[in-house]
């Protein structure tokens, strides 16, 4: 019989162990900071090369131009004209527009489905609408922006007779599709983490089960509602696929919201491949990126910070 | 918390807990809200399998596409995912497996490293799929390809300073990462502290007690993380288009830097740029019915094994 059932290693194999557990465990940090070193480094071009300035410019790219000595100046995204125009107002407006549409219609429905599934629901309900979100939240948005391309742009033209078949409600309703689950599991989670001391009080001050929720679960748990819609929001804003394929990539400045519109990823996605390696618009592109990438970042930050003080307030700790 | 309970109590529309009526509106009103999502989700699910389920065939799964892709089958595109998410796996997998050991079993959940990491985790999780694309051109094409091609090989025509199907595996392992890391934590949870003393008191060291207990005891967790990676990188098409996907090729992938057709890809390039989309069209329905079964039953094996983690914690 063996004292030991392991035998003991040499403490140089335990330090290395260790070391290299750390090293991988730092891929996460390191891959985020790569990203935006990277991204932004063949986005620098627009600040100090000269040659590309005078084709964009940060100048150039926010405020109209004018063209033509006998035309108005306009804001214009041409970036493969004779004279090319960089304007990112067009995108810009494009990805907004999208993502409020997509905002409108996503937002009560996740809310509203949370409420039901933390408050109202049977245990089988729940069984139910857990599963049906999963495989919602499973669904490859290239697959959503097929769907938004062939059936539902078809659905809307007819329903709401537009000019467009493809516009930005078609993109903005998929794109819905898209952060329902987002919101709908980080909303439910903060209501389900509510401490039920708190639902006992009102429960013991006379409410009855929807005075519960209404009086004391929802005020408690509005912080994590609104990180659920700050996060969902972000995601529209980056989500590319749906609408690349369901917008109809039309740049153009536009208020009304059955125009179709172009957003900045989906910019990125269309006119990466055929751009000239390090050609000004190549580093507009990039430049795109990286205010993607920085909006993105913001909100996640954002997003989590909330989420995080939520946690410290109702379990006194984090975890 | 207790603030909600003296406003409460001292706020009287709030105290008056008047019986009115038993919320039959806010019930029924978030009742429409999940109905209208399960419809919704039914709609596109019925309509991708009538669309779909009728050109699947034997044929339709095991050969390349014939005729401008109005015809023939999408085995290429089936081929280089499966090859893609196998090298996605390899390569993501043991780094977010590390990654959630270190934080499970070197660090306190309070300490700065380890709330620096858990943010950037998180925050690598929020970025846009089309950065991912990006970073992959610019890092993994530009500058490490492109970087072997003239330092160690020396050569003019590029050999791995090109879209391969090694740097979009690369680039979907990166946006994997985070799931991988989620689902091993998890399970890492579940393991009774009995396990690792009694490891410890037979004189096992932390690294082997990681290596021979913590890791066998969270492989089911590991293995949700894997497929959960495998499901969502099966479906992204932005990051790969840049980085290795083809629109269409005559041969299937064989080296690490090959291009290779992918199924979402094979998807977005069939309903954009078919210049007839009604004759496409069974094929693109077959396409997208495959790629949603593949996905979908990733999804169920890993939610089933997930489960059973959880029903496991609980015993315990």
């Amino acid at each position: 019989m063996t004292p030991y059932q392991f035998k003991p290693k040499s403490r140089w194999r335990e330090f290395l162990g260790e070391k290299f557990i750390a090293v991988n465990a730092f891929a996460a940090l390191i891959a985020i900071l790569l990203i935006f070193i990277f991204i932004f480094k063949e986005a620098t071009p627009i600040f100090t090369n000269g040659e590309v300035q005078k084709e964009a410019s940060l100048n150039k790219m926010t405020f109209k131009q004018q063209f033509q000595p006998d035309k108005p100046a306009k804001w214009s995204w041409q970036p493969n004209s004779d004279l090319p125009k960089y304007s990112l107002w067009p995108l810009f407006l494009g990805t907004i527009k999208a993502a409020i549409i997509a905002m409108l219609f996503a937002a009560p429905l996740a809310i509203g489905a949370a409420i039901y599934s933390a408050e109202f629901a049977s245990r089988r309900m729940r069984e139910i609408i857990k599963p049906v979100i999963e495989l919602l939240a499973g669904i490859p948005s290239v697959v959503l922006g097929f769907f938004a391309l062939i059936v539902l742009a078809t659905f809307l033209q007819d329903v709401f007779g537009l000019t467009y078949r493809l516009n930005i409600l078609n993109a903005g309703i998929a794109l819905g599709l898209a952060i329902i689950p987002i919101i709908f599991t980080v909303a439910e989670d903060a209501m389900n983490s509510v401490p039920t001391s708190l639902r006992d009080a009102a429960r013991a001050l006379g409410a009855n089960p929807w005075q519960v929720s209404f009086t004391m679960v929802l005020p408690a748990a509005l912080p994590g509602i609104a990180a659920g819609v700050v996060l969902g929001f972000g995601r529209a804003i980056g989500e590319t696929m749906i609408v690349l394929m369901a917008s109809g990539n039309a740049a153009i400045v536009s208020a009304s919201f059955i125009d179709s519109a172009r957003t900045l990823s989906a910019t990125i996605a269309a006119e990466l491949a055929e751009v000239v390696f390090g050609s000004a618009h190549y580093n507009v592109l990039f430049f795109i990126g990286t205010v993607l990438f920085l909006f993105t970042f913001v909100i996640n930050l954002g997003g989590e910070l909330v989420l995080q003080r939520l946690k410290i307030r109702f379990q006194g700790k984090l975890t | 918390m207790t603030d909600f309970v003296t406003t409460a109590a001292l706020n009287p529309p709030v105290l008056v807990f008047q019986p009115k009526g038993r919320g039959l509106i806010p019930r029924s009103l978030t009742l429409t809200a999940v109905i209208i999502i399960i419809a919704m989700l039914a709609v596109i699910l019925l309509n991708v399998l009538h669309g779909g389920l009728g050109t699947i065939s034997w044929e339709f799964l095991s050969k390349p596409p014939e005729h401008g892709m109005e015809a023939g089958g999408i085995f290429p595109a089936i081929f280089g995912t499966v090859f893609l998410v196998i090298l996605m796996v390899i390569t993501g997998v043991p780094v977010g497996v590390l990654t959630a050991v270190y934080l499970h079993e070197y660090t306190s959940p309070t300490s700065r490293t380890t709330r620096l990491i858990r943010t950037a985790i998180n925050n690598l999780a929020g970025v846009p799929s089309i950065v991912f694309g990006l970073f992959g051109l610019g890092f993994f094409i530009g500058f490490i390809g492109h970087g072997i091609d003239t330092t160690l090989l020396g050569v003019e025509k590029p050999v791995w300073g090109q879209p391969a199907i090694i740097w979009a595996a690369l680039t979907l392992a990166l946006l994997t990462l985070p799931v991988v890391i989620v689902s091993t934590e998890e399970a890492l949870r579940a393991i009774p502290r009995e396990l690792k003393d009694a490891s410890y008191a037979l004189g096992a060291t932390k690294l082997q007690t990681i290596i021979r207990i913590i890791i066998p005891q969270a492989l089911p967790g590991i293995f949700t993380g894997a497929i959960l990676a495998i499901s969502r990188g099966a479906g992204e098409v932005a990051p790969i288009m840049f980085t290795g996907a083809a629109y269409y090729l005559p041969y299937l992938p064989k080296a690490l830097n090959d291009q290779f057709m992918e199924l979402g890809y094979h998807v977005y390039v069939m309903s954009t740029q078919s210049p007839d989309i009604e004759k496409t069209k069974p094929i693109l329905y077959g396409t997208v019915l495959v790629l949603l079964v593949l996905t979908f039953l990733l999804n169920f094996v890993a939610i089933m094994i997930r489960s059973k983690i959880r029903s496991r914690r609980i015993s315990v």
